[in-house]
């Protein structure tokens, strides 16, 4: 045992005991009582995680796992080589055909997972147009969601406009919105942004709340109309549509599915067109830009207004599919919730968030028994994260080279 | 004018606790550019560990007896409990992102008060708890206007953590590393200011003002829940922002005023008590447009606006 591990032993030691003191006022003390073993069992489960973690990463340290640990990283690397080497078509087909198939193989409870994750692939992928290409930390972006949502359960219950109507309303909507808090908030920069952004965020929703005569306050709008299609129906030879309410489960999907792939397919050519490198070299120095004749200001504004659109349809989906919202749909959490997939899966990295969606949808869904613990896991990981990866799950690859990049 | 008088106290009182958050804010911000999102947290945690404290002593009948030893007990327990919470949270979660970027340890912040809110809603319970208040009950009225001895309280610790805060930071040597590592962190470093510790140092402080704050609050209002602490730290850090962040003088006033506008608001303007909440982001959004540095800040660099 070296010098330095006998250090950091007692460094984990002293944070065992630590964890502990701030672990029993609020186990501990109930009732009038002083109690222990409550406090210690759940001191001991923690304990025995962080102690295997930290041999594991003591280990690892000490070159103990290269044995094992090369051998993954070269299959790893084997694995992405491959995938990087193989025609795009290759990869996405299969991915294609799974999503259009799915409905077909799973029940009704996976369905509705899908449909979740897809539209927290739509916020993500919105919200990445603002903090991953343009590196504006919007803190916020719920709000968007909400404008989107109650837009089209106003328009749906006072004036019955179908949804498809309501749509590009609600985009719009959605625009404006983004640009009327983005016009005075553009000009701070970094955190200022971010909790000018908080602000706005929860003026929407207080106002969504109190707002009683339009949006009926805490109790919400009920009875919103489900997304409906004319098919063309035949009988005896004659010929007419007919209305058809999309209300099963399945069609829903499909529907949701076409936003995402919509959406997908946008942020893509947003990424990679000119508007898009406006946004990275805002990001990557805003000072900078301006002097290359970027206007930032516009292109900020256009940022902000682009991740409000697919905010905006998302939540026209969220209300058409739930035919209910309330303003409990568009808390704090729920931004936060959206940034932690952006910044899981990597900013400004398409697969990245979709990743990270999944992660952060699905998989709290293969752990239903964990329910509570949730959130608890899900900000513990959030900083985690900061901590061991950085750049996220799916870095975005970075087109050409930089002055900074080491060889 | 009782009626306003009343309404003058009354924000008094609210704008003396988030002056107390607040400081919290401005410091860890004027020492390493932090907004730390977990804060409020702190702030939760202190209230629940009045709560749980007084709730003890109560049962085992020393608030009958000594309820103002009781009630100073638990106080500075429940300080030095947010005081540890607060310095473990910026060992884990923040000192290791101290060379990465912002956007990181902000994120980071984040998670934290996420962790921490729903720890406590594990270990607490999502409902309300009460705080034991029979023996805070009374007061007097003068001149038409009813202050409580709570009130009172409140406002006599407020002002001895302020006075205390200003010798601590002004007068002493950690003070003078404090400010000296705000001001330059390299620099004071090679003048010999373990900047780590004063850091850890300033967390501690800032903590510990927060639970002060908790517990008043709690004892205030009369219970306390667990998602309590993030609208008012929001609050306190538009107070911060208004009084110039960073400024600690600034900070207290910009939380009285907070406080002062939220209550005014809320009495004069109609409607204004379902909005109340809506006042102190507008004040804030306002003064970061208008008077980014605000009213007792200095420059700003360009790395905020």
């Amino acid at each position: 045992m070296t010098r330095g591990s006998r250090k950091s032993w007692q460094y984990f030691g002293l944070g065992l005991a630590w964890f502990y003191l701030l672990l029993w006022p609020l186990l501990g003390i109930r009732d009038g009582e002083l109690h222990f073993a409550a406090t210690f069992a759940v001191w001991l489960r923690v304990a025995v995680g962080a102690t295997i973690c930290f041999v594991l990463y003591r280990l690892g340290k000490a070159g103990r796992l290269d044995g094992v640990l090369h051998p993954l990283a070269a299959a790893r690397d084997a694995v992405g080589d491959a995938m990087s080497r193989a025609p795009r078509w290759m990869l996405l087909t299969p991915v294609i055909v799974f999503a259009l198939a799915y409905p077909m193989l799973t029940n009704r409870y996976a369905q509705d997972v899908a449909i979740n994750v897809l539209v927290y692939i739509c916020l993500g992928l919105g919200l990445n147009v603002v903090v991953g290409l343009c590196g504006l930390l919007d803190l916020g972006y719920i709000a968007f969601y909400g404008v989107g949502a109650y837009t089209y359960a106003l328009l749906s219950v006072h004036y019955s406009v179908p949804f498809w109507v309501c749509l590009p309303i609600c985009a719009v909507f959605a625009a404006v919105a983004g640009c009327f808090i983005g016009y005075p908030t553009l000009r701070m920069r970094g955190d200022y942004l971010a909790i000018v952004t908080l602000g706005f965020g929860e003026i929407v929703r207080i106002v969504i709340n109190n707002w009683m005569a339009l949006t009926g306050g805490p109790n919400g709008i009920l009875g919103i109309k489900s997304p409906g299609i004319y098919i063309p129906h035949f009988v005896d030879g004659s010929f007419s549509f007919e209305y058809l309410l999309l209300r099963k489960l399945e069609y829903l999907y499909y529907v949701i599915l076409a936003l995402a792939a919509f959406t997908i397919v946008a942020v893509h050519r947003i990424n990679f067109s000119r508007i898009g490198r406006a946004f990275e070299a805002i990001r990557e120095d805003e000072t900078a830009a301006e002097l290359m004749g970027v206007d930032t200001f516009r292109f900020k504004l256009l940022a902000y207004a682009l991740g409000a659109v697919f905010g905006g349809l998302a939540g026209a989906f969220f209300a058409a599919r739930m035919r209910f919202v309330s303003p409990e749909s568009f808390t704090f959490i729920e931004s936060a919730m959206v940034l932690a997939m952006v910044v899981l899966g990597g900013m400004g990295s398409i697969p990245g968030v979709i990743l990270g969606a999944l992660a952060l949808v699905a998989l709290p869904e293969a752990f239903r028994e964990f329910e509570l613990y949730r959130m608890l896991a899900f900000g513990g990981a959030m900083a985690v994260m900061m901590l061991v990866r950085p750049a996220g799950l799916w870095p975005a690859a970075r087109m050409g080279k930089r002055s900074d990049d080491t060889e | 004018m009782d009626y306003f008088f009343q309404q003058l106290i009354n924000g008094l009182t609210l704008g003396g606790v988030y002056a107390l958050v607040a400081l919290g804010y401005t410091m860890v911000y004027g020492i390493i550019q932090l907004i730390n999102f977990a804060h409020g947290e702190i702030f939760a945690a202190g209230g629940y560990l009045g709560v749980i404290l007084l709730s003890y002593m109560a049962s085992q009948g020393l608030m009958d007896s000594h309820p103002w030893f009781g009630l100073a007990f638990a106080l500075i327990l429940a300080m030095g409990y947010c005081a540890m919470l607060a310095m473990a949270v910026e060992k884990v979660a923040y000192k290791p992102l101290r060379q990465s970027s912002r956007l990181s340890v902000l994120l980071s912040a984040l998670g934290m008060s996420i962790f921490l809110q729903n720890g406590l809603m594990l270990t607490q319970g999502v409902y309300d708890k009460a705080y034991p208040t029979e023996f805070t009950h009374g007061g007097f009225e003068w001149l038409g206007v009813r202050v409580s001895y709570m009130q009172i309280g409140i406002l006599a610790v407020t002002a001895l953590l302020l006075v205390l805060l200003n010798t601590l930071v002004f007068k002493t040597r950690i003070g003078k590393a404090m400010r000296a590592t705000a001001q330059d962190k390299v620099m004071s470093a090679l003048v010999g200011i373990h900047s780590d510790k004063v850091i850890s140092t300033t967390f501690a402080i800032g903590a510990a003002l927060a639970a002060a704050a908790g517990i008043m609050v709690g004892l205030y209002y009369g219970s306390v829940r667990y998602d309590m602490g993030f609208v008012p730290g929001i609050k306190a850090f538009a107070a911060a922002v208004l009084g110039g962040i960073g400024n600690i003088t600034g900070a207290m006033i910009g939380g009285l005023i907070i406080g002062m506008v939220e209550i005014l608001a809320a009495a004069y303007i109609p409607a204004g008590g379902e909005y109340k909440d809506v006042f102190a982001f507008v004040i804030l959004i306002g003064v970061l447009y208008f008077m980014p540095t605000g009213i007792m800040g200095e420059n700003v660099d360009d790395t905020r606006v």
